[in-house]
This record gives C-alpha cells, structure tokens and sequence, in this order.
C-alpha cells in the first residue's frame, strides 16, 4: 500500500534531486552528443564571482528580515485567537487569517504590485486625505517585497503559534496566576518556552522557502529584484547553463540544511 | 480585572488589524476588476468588460480548462495513493516506518524553485521533456504529504478494536478496510482530496518550469502576462481564482479542522 506513493515521490522528488546533484558537477549537460566530463568547476565559480555569495547573502537576509516580522506580528495574534477569543468566534476568525495561505500566492503577490504601485489606491487616499503632494512609491523595491513575503507567509507563522499556544492547559496558567505570578511571569517562564516550538517550526517553513523565492522580487521588486533565487531562475530560463544553476541551488540546499540542522534540538523539544 | 478586559478588547483591534493587512489587497484587487479605467484611474466606474474580455482570450480559457484537468487529475490520484500510504503508516507498525514518514517533510520544506529545476532537469534527462506529463508528476508529488497527513490526523482518532470486532467476526482484510476504516477516514480523504486540488490549482513554481510554451497553467500565463505589464483582465482572472481556492479550502474546512480538535 505504501509503494505507489514512494515510487511517485521517488520519481518526482528523490531522483530528479539526485540527477541536480549530478548536474552539478559536469561541464554541460549530458543529454544528446554533448561532451562532456567531471568538474567541480560549477561550484568555484560561485566562490570566484563576489556576486554569488553577496546574493545569497542578500537572500538570507531578506529570508530572516521577513521571518522576524512574522514571528514578531505572528506571535501576539495567534496568543489573542489561542487564549483570549472564546467559542464561535474564535473558530471562524483563525480560519479567516489561514484561508488567504491556501489561495493563489501568485495572484496575492499581484494584488499588492496593485495597491502599491503609484498613481495606486494608496497614492489616491494619502492625495484625497492631505492637503499636500506626498511622493508616494514603495512599488519596485525592497520594502515591496518585504511586504508581499509577509503577506505570503504570516497565516503559516500564526497557524502553528495557534497550534502550540491551543495545546498548553489553561489550568497550567490558572495555576501559575493563583500562585501569584504577575502576567510578564507568566508570558516569559511559561507561555512561551511552551509554544517556542510551534514558533521555531512556523519560522522555519517560512524561513526556508523566502530563500528560494523569484517569483516576488520579480513582480514586486523590478530592477531592484535581484536575488539568489532570480539568479538561478535565469540559469535555466535565460542564460541556459544548466550545471551552474543545479550548483548554485545545492549551495542554497546546503545553507538551509545548515540552518534547519542548528534549528533541530529546538524542534524536537516538541515532540 | 479592567486592565485585563482593555487588554483583550486591544487584542481583537489586533486581530482586525491583521485581517485588515491580509484581506485589503485582494478587495482592491476585485474592486479594479470591475472598474472601467484601463489605467485604474480611480474613483471606480463598474464595468463588466474585463469578464468579458476573458471569455474571449483564448489562451486563458484554455489555460483554465488545463489548469481544472489537472486539478481534478491530482484531486484523484493523490488521495488514491496517498490514503492507501496514510492507512498503512498510521495503522500499522513495521521497521523503517519513522524513516518514511520522515521522507514526507522533503516535499513540503525544499523550495519550489529547487523541486521545480531538479524535475526539468530529470525530465530532459529522462526524455520526458517538457508537457503536462511532468507537470501532473510533480502537481501529485506536492500534494501527496498533504494528503497523507490530513487522512493520517483522522486515522490518529480511529478505534482500532472496531477492526478487531470486524475481523472476529470473520471479516477479511479487504472487507474490514472498505466497511469499517474507509467510513471513518472518509471526512478525512474528503479535506486531503481538496487540498490536493488546492495545491494542485494554486502551483505556480513547479508548473512555471515543466509546462511547454503554449501549454501552460493558469498561473503560468497570469505570470507572463504580469511581466509584459499589469492589465485589468489579470484583475478579473486573479479574482475567479482567489474565489475559487478560497471555496475550496472553506469546504474542506468542514471535513478538517485546522486548528485542532480540542
């Protein structure tokens, strides 16, 4: 019962990243007559172009840029659905901050390039509120990025905040307070430790795909939407070289693993 | 206790404030759908034309009627295959099970980028090629842990002494599993199967890299399209989708309660 889907994930996860690992260290790609032969030559380059490791590095940035303001707007939301709103209402308002996480992050990436662009809505308020001119254009930059990654990815960073925070015992809390704990106490010695992993794992999930995003510095970023990721884009849909591409993003791989490794003992605190 | 109540009363402000944040773009987003200005001059003058206009873009009809064939393809194969795996990890117990279960997380945690050129690249290599083939094997692989885990959670609440009472009644394998297991998880094939769709309907990275020019997704021409610069039908075609995935995750919200049981 269990082959069909492995053979599935196999085919279209495992084998294909094992033939980008290969790619990686060849000199063209090995299809047709080409020549070609072994080389490590892919990965020198990124250390021989100072624009490689500044990308990525602008990546992880961004990467952590986003995941804090996340966590930090997150955090306090999902604490508000988890342990103040009761019954009904709180169903109905935590399935109305998830539901844009399930739809279209393409199209949602395009409603902002609309809502921020000038001569855009934002534009004709600020124009129809003040008396004076404002030079109103976030559109095409960082911060419009910034912007949409966290649009994208809050409802992942509140859903499993929401998840750890619903599964502490109120009476825990209750406890604490009739002992006299004052309510800092309380956030900071209890609430928190015990929710950190729902925090680290929604951090995590958004941390490691904004790595890897073209798609918005792209539509949202114009000339200023130069990325680790858009570098790699263009290795297969502009510049053609295959093998330096499939490197490139096993440097990125390797990164995140690095990263989601120093996260583990944090995750399986969890469990 | 008054300190308390103003803190709760500034939490729900909060909570507004955050729906505010995620919902705004995506109402201006509809409203310019149906505003006359091809330049989105404001204030809004109604208009259907860009609805209109859509019906008779060919390329997006047929890249519609592609993207819902291969929604539907996915719906099917990925809870076929991925109940039968979520019955046999969360029911049974054998050696490697945790190691599997663990091959789930590849899927949902390594950026789409990187599945999506990994997957062109063993395409080509394979000499798949390009085409929907590719597209459909990669739609079904990012679905099937989704579904897995959402028919997992359901199974986790499963009695397993009702298959015991089954099987001492004479019951086989098959018989205990169509009659007694089947009807438990339905509800929860029923949400994995709609958010197999979701994923499916929704992919953008993956399709961008497989399809063939000409043979493109839904999100795929809105893409290009966005890039040759920003039309209202875009706002009309990115309205019909947002309203489409957002039914489809409210349904599956009856069949799977995303924030737990208690």
């Amino acid at each position: 019962m269990l082959a069909p889907a492995y053979l599935w994930l196999t085919a279209a996860i495992f084998l294909p990243l094992s033939a980008m690992l290969f790619f990686s260290f060849v000199t063209k790609p090995p299809i047709g007559l080409a020549e070609w032969h072994l080389t490590f030559g892919n990965y020198d380059e990124f250390f021989l172009h100072p624009l490689y490791p500044y990308l990525l590095g602008r990546s992880l940035l961004m990467s952590a840029v986003v995941t804090g303001l996340c966590a930090v707007i997150g955090y306090p939301c999902a604490f508000v659905l988890a342990k103040v709103i009761k019954g009904r209402a709180r169903e109905a308002l935590f399935l109305l901050i998830i539901l844009p996480f399930w739809s279209n992050g393409l199209v949602r990436v395009f409603s902002w390039a609309i809502v921020l662009r000038g001569n855009g809505v934002i534009a004709y308020i600020l124009k129809s509120v003040l008396p004076f001119e404002v030079p109103f254009d976030v559109m095409f930059s960082v911060p419009a990025i910034v912007i949409g990654l966290v649009h994208a990815y809050l409802p992942y960073v509140v859903l499993s905040s929401y998840l750890a925070l619903q599964a502490i015992d109120d009476s825990l809390i209750e406890a604490a307070r009739s002992l006299g704990a004052p309510a800092r106490t309380i956030l900071w010695r209890l609430v928190l430790p015990l929710s950190l992993p729902g925090l680290v794992a929604g951090a995590i999930l958004t941390f490691v795909p904004v790595t890897g995003s073209f798609m918005e510095p792209r539509i949202l970023g114009g000339r200023n939407g130069t990325f680790y990721g858009t570098v790699i884009e263009d290795q297969f849909t502009a510049v053609y070289n295959w093998p330096l591409g499939a490197a490139l993003s096993f440097i990125l791989l390797a990164v995140v693993l690095g990263i989601l490794g120093l996260a583990a003992p944090l995750l399986r605190r969890a469990q | 206790m008054s300190l308390l109540r103003t803190l709760a009363i500034a939490g729900r402000v909060y909570v507004g404030l955050i729906l505010l944040f995620l919902y705004v773009p995506i109402l201006v987003m509809a409203t310019m759908s149906f505003n006359q200005s091809e330049y989105y001059q404001l204030p809004v003058h109604f208009t259907l034309d860009w609805y209109r206009a859509l019906a008779k873009d060919s390329e997006i009809v047929d890249a519609a009627a592609l993207s819902l064939g291969l929604a539907i393809a996915t719906t099917v194969l990925a809870s076929t295959i991925g109940t039968a795996a979520a019955i046999a990890l969360f029911r049974y117990d054998f050696p490697g099970k945790s190691v599997l279960q663990a091959l789930l997380f590849p899927p949902i945690a390594i950026p789409w980028l990187i599945i999506g050129i990994s997957m062109l690249i063993f395409c080509f290599w394979v000499g798949l090629g390009r085409g929907t083939p590719a597209v459909l094997l990669g739609h079904v692989a990012l679905a099937l842990p989704y579904v897995i885990v959402v028919v997992g959670a359901r199974l986790r609440t499963f009695d397993a002494t009702l298959e015991d009472a089954a099987r001492s009644l004479g019951a086989n394998t098959w018989q205990v599993t169509r009659h007694v297991t089947l009807p438990w998880i339905a509800s929860g094939i029923v949400a994995g199967g709609l958010f197999a769709f979701a994923v499916s309907f929704d992919q953008f990275v993956v399709s961008y890299f497989l399809a063939r020019p000409g043979d493109a997704t839904l999100p795929v021409v809105i893409y290009t399209a966005i890039r040759k610069g920003f039309t209202p039908e875009i706002n009309a075609i990115s309205t019909i989708i947002i309203v489409i995935s957002m039914t489809i995750m409210l349904l599956a919200s009856r069949y799977f309660k995303f924030g737990g049981e208690r």
